[in-house]
């Protein structure tokens, strides 16, 4: 017997026939199946009928299975946006000593991984104004989630209502009403003006039972919100935390959340740092330094070692699920810390003035698109009067599900998202075939 | 004895390792008139840092190189399951086709779909469910979910009056908080003397108001519940549900199924058990298996095989949403991957090994191993030491240490997992380590650990003295 290879075993387990046999002689059993304390009824002895394949295989299948994906390139957004990520990115954070490390608990062997999230929150925190980001949540849906619960917890009012923008992502809003069905709170809604939240509306709606105001900037339909200002005076008036949903490629640009009066800042970070991935994110989470204690997830700390030396270590466990169980801040345990290592990479290399560049072409590109957009025939953009960042609604005098169809059809993928609306997101991804889609858009839209 | 010295980097004038990146250089830029947007949009201005790609390389492998992984050594953290992570996962995750945007059209991604379908599949086969859900990022978040698929039940079945769910002592903490985040009382069960669920105090805890019991099986002690039937069917006959925690699933690939044994939902922490990677905490994923009655409350959307290929669906009474999207889809194609990898022998052979492995270790280590037969996992008790003190040292010896201090029924618990992937002569080095260590000193405990990156670290002043960002050390 020359390999650890056994021809029907796992590839992973690399006992020897021999050393299986030593091995249970010293634990006493004649046979591996005689470990199991299981009662006979319970035991399996089916097959599951999935067939083992080689390495070769099985990336063989995959890339013939995941062919058959449409080849079509993407003018997509509505919150999940793709940014060219470069190959530093993926060299540095493939490591395999970040990739296969668990949860930072032993923190002196720890200290790469530590000091990374710490450079995640440091960035989080110059790009909010807010004093705390945590080092990840799930997604933006989640985390707008526990922004709401952690309203809940630091507002002392009776009440327990949310508002949110009726221009909210129906699967945001769907995860929000699940992170709060375990509680009193309840999700209402505030109209639009415009693109732009409603001020007169929220005005009218918001009274001493809201526990939180929440608005988007940009908006899911790339508006950038004008009134941040004023939401926030509004709802501090009634003593309601403000929470704004945005990414940090926006942040790099647009106003400083701290700045405008904002408690909380979610959103999905993950804008840098992984490409479209079908949805997967990396919720950001930010807030105000006296809410440090009601912060959901885990946090890095600075600290020092025995030599004297300054080190990193996961601090303030004593609000997580492991400790104070169902009394936690949050139910949140395995998170995205590895998507916030790629971020804080993706960020690192574009640094401040990259990620100014980057945002602001991300204004540039969605106003000369959606004025080459306005050119063609059968096609009005964009139809909100406002500033807009990465994407845009554009009117079709067509049925716009049949404009996208067609356009499709073309190899572009644009959202409908009215009866008459299309919606158009360009970055520096995709903006190199902006001409192309509006090529395709002069064939179909008329 | 392997010899072990992590590395690290230490400027010696100002007492660092390896520097943080605003250290070494920050710029601000100014957002001024040339920017597209009016001053009323716009910041003032971005300081960070602004480095060279050859600087920041460097950084970062620094930094990669003071970090220890499951591929830098052994890493038997009970319950956690850390696994060796085949490097061709990687590769299939980064296939060109597998980046598309989560709004494309059913149509134009058929292959995305017939790949979520086919993990759906594969993860049903193995717990004996009718049907599963992909959507949960993690493990807690199926917890959360099954949470809130029960409730769904319940309140379709005239008895939203339910208000218990009820958690062994020792389950992992995210049982309890999953099930008061669904809004539920937590009703904690005390153990038996024999670790495993004591029947009578289980009676107790069961009424009309229990929703549902959730349980791991082999339990966090290694022990497997071996009542598991007459459990089901106390727990049904009161009109409870049987919830799974798959934390510890890797014990019993391929020998028993959680809906063989009367579980009604279940999770699956596919980066455990299926080998992706947990990237320092995350991204996991937690997809959710239930039977057949609780199909209709699952979240939406799901993938089902239609007449032509693979379609969304909403359930009929589905729960909501529980991520924005569909999940964490790279871990999910890394989970497809390493099953079809496995496929039903190696599934098989994982759980034999990583029994014998727990098995033979336990039996190598002089420290008190006080309940028994195990599993995948024992939990041996440091006894007179400080448990937290052990693991330090234990990194001395160049060994990732066990979960201390957990659960707490055992004192100075070591909760030791090494999993299938150790063979014989790395189990006797993980049981050298624990042997040396048995023997020496509350002084030689206390000064450890000596040849890792950073020494001993105080938590208690991070806990204190909160600085939390790079800006925070500058006021």
């Amino acid at each position: 017997m020359t390999g650890h290879h056994t021809a029907t075993g796992s590839p992973f387990a690399p006992h020897t026939p021999d050393e299986t046999a030593e091995m249970l002689s010293v634990v006493g059993a004649d046979d591996v199946d005689d470990l199991f304390d299981i009662p006979d009824p319970v035991r399996f002895d089916g097959e599951f009928g999935i067939e083992q394949r080689s390495e070769r295989a099985i990336k063989r299948e995959l890339r013939e299975t995941l062919g058959e994906n449409a080849d079509l390139t993407e003018f997509l957004g509505r919150g999940h946006y793709d940014h060219y990520v470069p190959s530093l990115v993926d060299h540095l954070s493939l490591r395999s000593e970040f990739l296969t490390s668990y949860t930072q608990y032993q923190p002196e062997i720890t200290q790469g991984f530590l000091q990374v999230l710490f450079e995640y929150q440091s960035l989080l925190v110059e790009l909010t104004g807010l004093e705390i980001a945590n080092c990840s949540m799930y997604d933006a849906a989640t985390a707008l989630g526990e922004a709401a619960t952690l309203a809940d917890r630091v507002r002392s009012t009776d009440g327990h209502r949310v508002l949110v923008p009726e221009l909210l992502r129906e699967e945001r809003r769907d995860v929000l009403e699940n992170y709060v069905a375990g509680t009193e709170m309840t999700v209402e809604t505030v109209p639009d003006d415009d693109g732009n939240l409603d001020i007169d509306a929220l005005a009218d709606r918001i009274d001493d039972d809201v526990v939180m105001v929440y608005a988007e900037n940009p908006t899911v339909r790339g508006t950038i919100e004008e009134s941040l200002g004023r939401i926030a005076d509004l709802a501090h008036e009634r003593d309601a935390l403000f929470t704004l949903g945005t990414d940090p490629v926006a942040l790099s640009l647009l106003k400083r959340p701290a700045d405008v009066g904002v408690d909380v800042v979610v959103g999905d970070a993950s804008v840098l740092g992984l490409p479209t991935s079908y949805g997967m994110g990396l919720g950001l989470f930010a807030t105000r330094e006296n809410f440090v204690r009601q912060v959901p997830g885990r946090l890095v700390g600075a600290s020092e070692d025995r030599a004297g030396n300054r080190t990193y270590t996961l601090t303030l466990q004593t609000r997580e699920q492991h400790i104070r169980k169902e009394r936690a801040t949050s139910n949140i345990c395995t998170n995205q810390a590895w998507v916030a290592l790629r971020t804080a990479i993706h960020a690192a290399d574009l640094g401040p003035s990259g990620l100014v560049d980057l945002a602001e072409t991300c204004v540039t590109e969605a106003r000369d698109l959606a004025a080459a957009v306005d050119d063609v025939d059968g096609v009005q953009a964009p139809v909100h009067d406002r500033h807009h960042f990465r994407e845009f609604v554009a009117h079709t005098d067509q049925p716009a599900p049949a404009v996208a169809g067609d356009l499709e059809a073309e190899g572009y993928a644009v959202h409908a998202v009215g009866d008459h609306e299309l919606q158009i997101c360009v970055t520096d991804a995709n903006a190199g075939r902006a001409d192309e889609l509006v090529a395709a858009l002069e064939e179909v839209a008329r | 004895m392997t010899k072990f010295d992590q590395a690290r980097w230490t400027n010696e004038e100002d007492d660092q390792y390896e520097p943080l990146l605003s250290e070494k250089d920050s710029t601000e830029v100014e957002i001024d008139g040339d920017s597209p947007l009016p001053d009323d949009l716009t910041r003032d201005s971005l300081e960070l840092p602004e480095l060279s790609e050859p600087e920041l390389a460097r950084h970062y492998t620094r930094l990669s190189e003071m970090n220890y992984g499951i591929d830098s050594g052994p890493y038997p953290l009970g319950s956690c399951t850390m696994k060796y992570n085949p490097k061709f996962t990687e590769d299939v995750a980064a296939l060109p086709d597998a980046a598309v945007h989560p709004d494309r059209s059913e149509g134009s991604v058929q292959g995305t779909l017939e790949l979520l379908h086919g993990l759906q599949d594969y993860l049903a086969r193995i717990g004996g469910m009718d049907a599963v859900t992909l959507q949960p990022p993690a493990g807690a978040a199926g917890e959360f979910t099954g949470i809130l698929v029960a409730k769904a039940y319940h309140e379709a079945n005239d008895e939203g009056h339910r208000h218990e769910v009820i958690v062994p002592e020792s389950a992992h903490g995210t049982n309890f908080a999953s099930a008061a985040l669904g809004g539920y009382d937590v009703v904690e069960l005390p153990g038996g003397d024999d670790g495993r669920v004591d029947l009578d105090a289980l009676e107790a805890a069961l009424s009309e108001d229990t929703a549902a019991l959730m349980l791991t099986n082999p339990n966090t002690l290694g022990l497997f519940e071996r009542d598991i039937e007459e459990i089901a069917e106390m727990v049904h006959d009161v009109g409870g549900l049987l919830y799974y925690d798959g934390a510890n699933l890797n014990a019993l690939l391929g020998r028993a199924r959680p809906g063989d044994m009367g579980f009604d939902i279940m999770h699956y922490n596919v980066h455990k058990t299926f080998a992706t990677p947990h990237g320092g905490g995350g991204p996991g994923a937690g997809p959710v298996g239930v039977v057949a009655d609780l199909e209709p409350f699952l979240p939406t959307p799901r993938v089902r095989e239609a007449d032509d290929g693979y379609e969304l669906f909403e359930p009929e009474e589905t729960v909501g949403k529980v991520h924005g999207y569909q999940g964490n889809w790279l871990v999910l194609v890394k989970a497809y991957a390493y099953i079809a990898r496995l496929g039903d022998p190696g599934l098989r052979d994982a759980s034999a090994k990583a029994v014998l492995n727990a098995n033979y270790l336990g039996e190598r280590v002089d420290y008190d191993v006080p309940y028994g037969p195990y599993h995948h996992e024992f939990v041996a008790s440091a006894g007179d030491q400080d448990a937290a003190d052990v693991a330090k040292r234990m990194l001395d010896y160049g060994v990732h240490p066990p979960t201390t201090k957990w659960p707490e029924i055992v004192p100075e618990a070591l909760m030791t997992e090494p999993t299938e992937i150790e063979n014989r002569e790395t189990l006797d080095q993980l049981a050298a380590a624990f042997n040396a260590v048995s023997v020496e000193d509350d002084g030689t405990l206390a000064a450890a650990p000596e040849r890792t990156t950073a020494r001993r670290i105080d938590q208690t002043s991070a806990a204190r003295d909160l600085r939390l960002s790079w800006q925070s050390l500058e006021e």
